[in-house]
């Protein structure tokens, strides 16, 4: 180890903590609220790290990144090196630096939180990514193996399809992403809004992989500009990535008035097409002073720190349990919170209440308490007789989750589903027609970015060995 | 980016534009659209695809240009470019020989209607096309629809052209006359109108398809915006549809949401001339 410093000294280091935006300004605008670590605080805060033999945050990691390797270059001040590592375990750390729930993930596993607070490899992560994107001449170049003249198509551009593009490129082969939308990411684009991932480090991101020779085109809609049969032809391999996109709806009466959105609608408006956020912006979006999101994820969060973000004085989360059970991050409930978001909880939505004219006034309740648990683990929300109550709402947003879209799958009846529409894969992520892989939210139903990427990763990997068979 | 190569004015705001997509020409059938944004920072609408030409790598959109957005994509000259156009999306038409056909057209519909009534013919169909529209320079499509159809009428609601009324009449007199009364009819055009074709052709149980306009985003069932109650069930109209059993439509739900952004609308284009609404598809 390169980084000399007694196991004491390394001990008495406190956690770095992550500077913010004030909630008072940040509350009314979409710049990025984590500040990110200054280099003084990286370097510490790598030093803490005590590149334990266990390793044991790597297998907390979907991606398996070399977390102790980038950490302790980081901590020999080798910043060239701890992005050439980083870099070559995850196609993109910077996104994966905003968004990752690492206090589940790696940082739930690192030993120094035994006795105290784990690494903040989330913060480093970030750091050395985001010292690569600005420092590229200083990056070390990986060999990029020959050509294979092997194909791949990456249906869908979101981060399980960024991930097995960037790892198959490396590989040698030549792989073009199809995306449906105009514009890259997936839901890093259309669903997290700026104010935790902004939009240039997507373009970041990906401009890293169109240097690895990715080819993208937007606009192609696979399932109805071309199918997966036509992919097959003219490809060597398939991974289908293209997600869960398709809105749960709460089937509650009101669902239609004007100013109901499910959070797809809302988010894609206006992070996507950034409704609200530019005056002459084409796109128009609903604002209302009241706005309640029903739900308790991370998609609930995005809605109503957004919604707060576009005026709202009451932005409002309803959500039938309490706030331990809540899917969503601890900062992000942490950064809610501070911006001055109201949480309603063992709440449930009975029904939208509206005005004559087909405007959303409000949102019929009813209290609920917590019975035993359920097959989730999480204790059963249970109804409290007698205790509806109205909440004044202009705008309603549902973020109570989605599922698969049927678009792509329907349209390729070998393809075998489960009984959720979700996509059946083998062990090797390989669906049922044979060079065709699949992974992400298609596979999975909504879970997480990062996720999705170990799913590109894998698939990635099987479809290496695939086209190596294939070339025997 | 696609190349426009070729913008016409059909009649007052009417463009049609050919379009080089050769991916959407070849996939594309009848009832299906694109979601067309001109440029960046524009909005994504969605334009029915009246025509394509699998061969040339072209399609044909008919374009309606009533907002900022609209009448921007048709400012387009011929070899200038939109940026994005995705599809076809939505579902194709049902095309079966149903035997004698009615097929109803308002406005801008028209175009819709169009590529069905190409369709339908190409089915064996023997067809009964009624146009209608404000006045005469509303009326579109009259040369290639009329060698389609074995009957073509037109209604205005100031007589300048056809029959002065609405097309429910003429669509009524083939109803009441068992000799003419069709199998099925379809029809495209401003809500009301739509809902009016329902509603005559629900008595005798004819089995009736509109074409339905909800506001749409992604185009591809993601967002859930453009959603409609059919019968007792909620459906997207970008996937589901955009055709349904008209006797199943909530129509005046769907009328309601469109106005969702008739206040951001006006407030956008306040400073043009513009006094209508909302941006309407196709």
């Amino acid at each position: 180890m390169s980084n000399k410093i007694s196991a004491k000294d390394r001990m008495a280091i406190k956690r770095a903590e992550m500077h913010e935006l004030p909630a008072d300004e940040r509350s009314r605008n979409f710049e990025e609220v984590n500040l990110g670590l200054s280099p003084d605080q990286a370097l510490s805060e790598a030093r803490r790290c005590l590149q334990c033999k266990s390793r044991a945050c790597v297998a907390g990691c979907p991606v398996g990144v070399s977390i102790p390797e980038f950490i302790d270059a980081l901590a020999s001040d080798d910043l060239p090196r701890a992005a050439q590592v980083l870099r070559g375990d995850n196609a993109l750390p910077a996104v994966c630096g905003r968004v990752c729930p690492q206090e589940t993930q790696c940082e739930a596993l690192c030993v120094r939180g035994v006795k105290g607070e784990a690494v903040a490899i989330g913060y480093l992560e970030r750091y050395v990514a985001d010292w690569a994107v600005s420092h590229p001449d200083q990056l070390l170049r990986d060999d990029v193996p020959a050509a294979t003249g092997k194909s791949v198509a990456v249906v869908g551009c979101g981060p399980a399809g960024l991930t097995a593009a960037g790892e198959l490129a490396r590989q040698g082969h030549s792989v073009t992403i199809f995306e449906a939308l105009h514009d890259t990411g997936g839901v890093l684009r259309y669903g997290i809004p700026e104010f935790r991932l902004p939009k240039e480090i997507i373009d970041s991101e990906v401009a890293v992989l169109l240097g690895l020779g990715v080819t993208i085109e937007c606009n192609v809609i696979i399932g109805k500009t071309l199918t997966i049969s036509e992919l097959s032809d003219d490809f060597d391999a398939v991974f289908i990535a293209n997600g869960a996109g398709l809105p749960t709806m709460l089937n509650i009466p009101g669902e239609n008035l004007k100013g109901v959105y499910a959070a797809n609608e809302f988010l894609t408006r206006v992070n996507l097409m950034e409704a609200g956020r530019r005056e002459d912006c084409s796109t128009p979006i609903i604002k209302r002073s009241e706005v309640a999101v029903i739900g308790g994820g991370n998609t609930a969060m995005d809605c109503v720190r957004t919604a707060r973000r576009l005026g709202a004085e009451r932005a409002m989360i309803v959500y039938r349990r309490g706030e331990a059970e809540m899917p969503a991050r601890i900062e992000e409930i942490k950064h809610a919170k501070e911006e001055g978001v109201e949480f309603i909880m063992l709440t449930a939505p009975l029904a939208i209440v509206g005005t004559e004219d087909g405007w959303v006034s409000g949102l019929k309740c009813q209290r609920m308490e917590l019975g035993p648990p359920d097959d989730s683990g999480r204790r059963r929300p249970q109804p409290i007789e007698g205790s509806d109550f109205e909440l004044p709402a202009g705008v309603v947003i549902n973020a109570v989750g989605t599922s698969a879209n049927p678009l792509l799958t329907a349209t390729a009846p070998n393809l075998a589903l489960n009984k959720w529409g979700n996509i059946v894969i083998n062990n090797d992520g390989e669906t049922s027609i044979p060079g065709v892989f699949a992974g992400g939210d298609i596979v999975r139903g909504g879970a997480t970015v990062i996720l999705a990427m170990g799913d590109g990763k894998r698939a990635a990997a099987a479809i290496n060995e695939y086209l190596k068979r294939k070339a025997e | 980016m696609f190349e426009v190569l070729s913008n016409e004015i059909l009649a007052e705001n009417l463009h049609k534009m050919v379009v080089s997509a050769p991916r959407i020409a070849r996939a594309r059938k009848a009832g299906q659209f694109v979601m067309v944004r001109l440029a960046q920072g524009e909005e994504r609408i969605p334009l029915t695809i009246g025509d394509a030409d699998p061969a040339a790598g072209t399609i044909t959109l008919f374009i309606q240009a009533i907002g900022a957005s609209t009448r921007r994509i048709v400012d387009t000259e011929v070899g200038g470019f939109i940026r994005d156009v995705a599809g076809p999306l939505g579902k194709e038409t049902h095309i079966t020989n149903w035997g004698r056909v009615a097929c109803v057209g308002g406005g801008v519909g028209t175009a819709v209607l169009f590529p069905l009534v190409k369709a339908l013919a190409e089915a064996g169909n023997q067809i009964t096309t009624i146009i209608g529209g404000r006045s005469s320079r509303y009326i579109i499509l009259a040369d290639e629809l009329t060698p389609l159809s074995e009957n073509f009428l037109v209604t205005t609601e100031d007589g300048s052209l056809g029959t002065k009324g609405f097309v429910t009449s003429p669509l009524g007199e083939m109803l009441a006359d068992p000799e003419r009364a069709p199998q099925a009819v379809f029809a495209v055009g401003p809500v009301p109108m739509m809902k009016a074709v329902a509603e005559l052709t629900r008595k005798q149980g004819i089995e009736t398809i509109v074409s339905l306009n909800p506001i749409m985003i992604d185009g591809t069932g993601m967002c859930g915006g453009c959603r409609v109650q059919v019968g007792n069930e909620t459906k997207f109209a970008c996937v589901d549809g955009p055709e349904f059993d008209a006797h199943l439509v909530d129509f005046d739900g769907l009328s309601d949401r469109l106005t969702s952004y008739k206040k951001e609308e006006a407030l956008r284009h306040a400073a043009t001339e513009c006094k209508i609404g909302r941006e309407v598809a196709r």
